[in-house]
């Protein structure tokens, strides 16, 4: 008797609706709906432009928002696109082997004492808010950029078609030193959580067969960490291109083409910045906006999925717990 | 090895740069008109930035009121009922966290202040908590992860429902790692400008309410730091100062009090 009553109120919790699941469940839709929300904005946002330039758009060189003719704009995102790109290898050319280092140092070399404040100084330089780096970028390194780097670069290497040109500190170079300054933290940071989680033994087994500290580190740890390595570099690159408010400061606002790195230039998000609020009613111009945004969000956006497959593979492998 | 150790004293060249320069070129700027007045236009002297404080304050509060809770609530699924869902629902939360800022602007822009044709401290609020609500999700998620499944067992092992489970065991377990991600959220957004730019516009008084565009100390720092006079850049920095020490100081503090353990990086 006393189980059969317990029996069926079991039964009846168990066919309760689940209020639990209900309320988590609906807020835990606010990521698919944030998401959506960004894909529906602008794709929507830019249907002007992708009928008024089509795939013309990627491949034109021309930014002419206000033709003094007075004709329709006549817009391409190649400068954007190139500036993108140019500022991101520049940073990434300073910030992959700096970032490995600081993983490095952190999870192999460092003092016991010293790793935990270590990783603590890193975090806080990735705490930094961007427009901070902005503001010291303009006001400090572009001058010092303009009256030290640039002209040694262009006395000693000025014959290469990148270090030549006017030099006033405001440009791509510029832009991609305060990019590899930001994305370094975040890169170290998940490298190092991708090296600490290669197995000891690896090490052992290397410093069991007679190899140094250097010689583990070379051929039993960053080979057995190199996907998730791999993964960290996608994952800061993604970060640099969308970087906004430093790399607008910084970079001078010029739509133009040039292979050198000290002339003024702009990437997708300092266009965007710059003339998303000063577009006056002007649909082709503001749609066009919209699709560099788009074009941000999509590059981004396989970026980061990317860089996430690879540490989640990762981690289905066991290497890596899943929390990076 | 030396190469390794020299990358990490590379990197701190520029945290101690930006520190000092902060310090050195804001100090001058701070006096009793600056946490008082509102601020004078681009170029003028006197004033201060006590409306770029207030603005800041009122949409991290509002962004802080939308993110957490749903931040939190996100979180607590992912751990609660693992599975497909959860896994898909993590990653487009993580990808999420990568979306550039700027584009967040430029969504809520259309969604909110086209919709409702005006700029305001509201969409700029909602346009943080859209940065917001990942960051939190995920780091509740870990927080959560960490406790050990065991004391999960034995709470539902002695009959304790699910949901006073997750509440009275698991979350008060996790914490203080879920408290620390919240407040490193709150300080990765008070730092934010680009989200800003195209919702809260920016505004040279007071605000009567938070219908009203809103200046914030981030919009303040760029369009004063870009512009060409001295006396602008002096007040640009004494702004960067408070918010560096704000973020910074939320920051060291959490970190600290944490033992300094180090956090999932997002």
């Amino acid at each position: 008797m006393q189980t059969q009553v317990e029996n069926t109120r079991a039964r009846q919790r168990a066919r309760r609706p689940d209020f639990l699941h209900t309320i988590l469940i609906v807020t835990a839709f606010a990521i698919p709906v944030i998401a959506t929300l960004c894909l529906y904005a602008l794709i929507n946002g830019s249907l002007d432009s992708l009928q008024a330039f089509g795939f013309g758009f990627l491949t034109s060189s021309q930014w002419i928002p206000n033709p003094p003719n007075g004709g329709p704009p006549i817009l391409g995102a190649l400068p954007a696109m190139y500036g993108s790109v140019v500022t991101t290898a520049i940073a990434l050319l300073f910030a992959v082997p700096i970032s490995l280092g600081i993983a490095l140092f952190q999870s192999e070399l460092a003092p016991r004492k010293l790793r935990l404040p270590s990783i603590f100084l890193v975090e806080l330089l990735a705490a930094v808010p961007s427009v901070v780096y902005g503001l010291w970028g303009i006001l400090f390194l572009v001058p010092f950029m303009s009256n030290y780097v640039d002209p040694g670069l262009l006395g000693s290497l000025g014959f290469l078609p990148i270090f030549q040109g006017e030099t006033n500190g405001l440009g791509m170079l510029t832009a991609g030193v305060i990019l590899a300054i930001m994305i370094i933290p975040y890169g170290a940071a998940v490298m190092r959580e991708v090296v600490t989680a290669v197995p000891r033994a690896q090490r052992e087994a290397c410093i069991a067969l007679g190899g140094t500290k250097w010689e583990t580190m070379r051929m039993a740890v960053i080979p057995y960490a190199s996907t998730g390595i791999i993964a960290a570099v996608v994952l800061a690159m993604g970060r640099a291109i969308g970087e906004t408010m430093a790399v607008t400061m910084v970079i001078g606002n010029v739509a133009r083409i040039t292979p050198s790195l000290f002339v003024p230039a702009e990437t997708i998000p300092s266009v965007i910045a710059n003339e998303f609020t000063e577009v006056a009613g002007n649909g082709v111009y503001l749609a066009a906006l919209f699709e560099l945004a788009l074009i941000l969000f999509a590059i981004a956006f396989v970026m980061n999925l990317i860089g996430r497959l690879l540490i989640t593979r990762l981690a289905f492998h066991g290497k890596v717990s899943h929390n990076v | 090895m030396v190469l390794a150790t020299l990358a990490f004293l590379i990197a701190l060249v520029p945290l101690l740069s930006i520190l000092y320069q902060t310090i050195a070129n804001g100090y001058s700027a701070l006096n009793i008109d600056f946490f008082t007045q509102i601020t004078p236009p681009i170029g003028g002297a006197g004033g201060g930035i006590i409306n770029a404080i207030e603005g800041s304050l009122v949409m991290v509060g509002i962004a802080s009121l939308i993110g957490i809770p749903i931040g939190l609530f996100t979180g607590a699924y992912l751990y609660e009922y693992p599975g497909r869902l959860a896994n898909n629902l993590r990653l487009v939360g993580e990808v999420l966290t990568g979306v550039p800022s700027i584009v967040t602007g430029i969504v809520v822009y259309v969604v909110i202040v086209a919709t409702l044709h005006h700029f305001s401290a509201l969409s700029g609020g909602i346009a943080l908590s859209f940065m917001m609500i990942p960051i939190v999700a995920i780091s509740t998620h870990e927080s959560l992860k960490l406790v050990p499944s065991s004391i999960k067992e034995g709470g539902l092992a002695l009959g304790v429902s699910r949901p006073k489970t997750l509440i009275y065991i698991l979350v008060s377990t996790a914490k203080s790692g879920i408290v620390t991600g919240i407040a490193i959220s709150v300080a990765r957004i008070m730092g934010e400008t680009a989200p800003l730019l195209f919702t809260a516009l920016g505004n040279q008084f007071m605000m009567n309410s938070i219908y009203d565009p809103a200046e914030s100390m981030t919009v303040l720092i760029y369009d004063y730091g870009t512009s060409p006079y001295p006396t602008a850049h002096a007040f640009a920095w004494g702004a960067a100062l408070i918010l560096l020490l704000l973020v910074l100081g939320l920051n060291m503090v959490v970190r600290v009090a944490s033992r300094l353990k180090p956090t999932t990086p997002i």
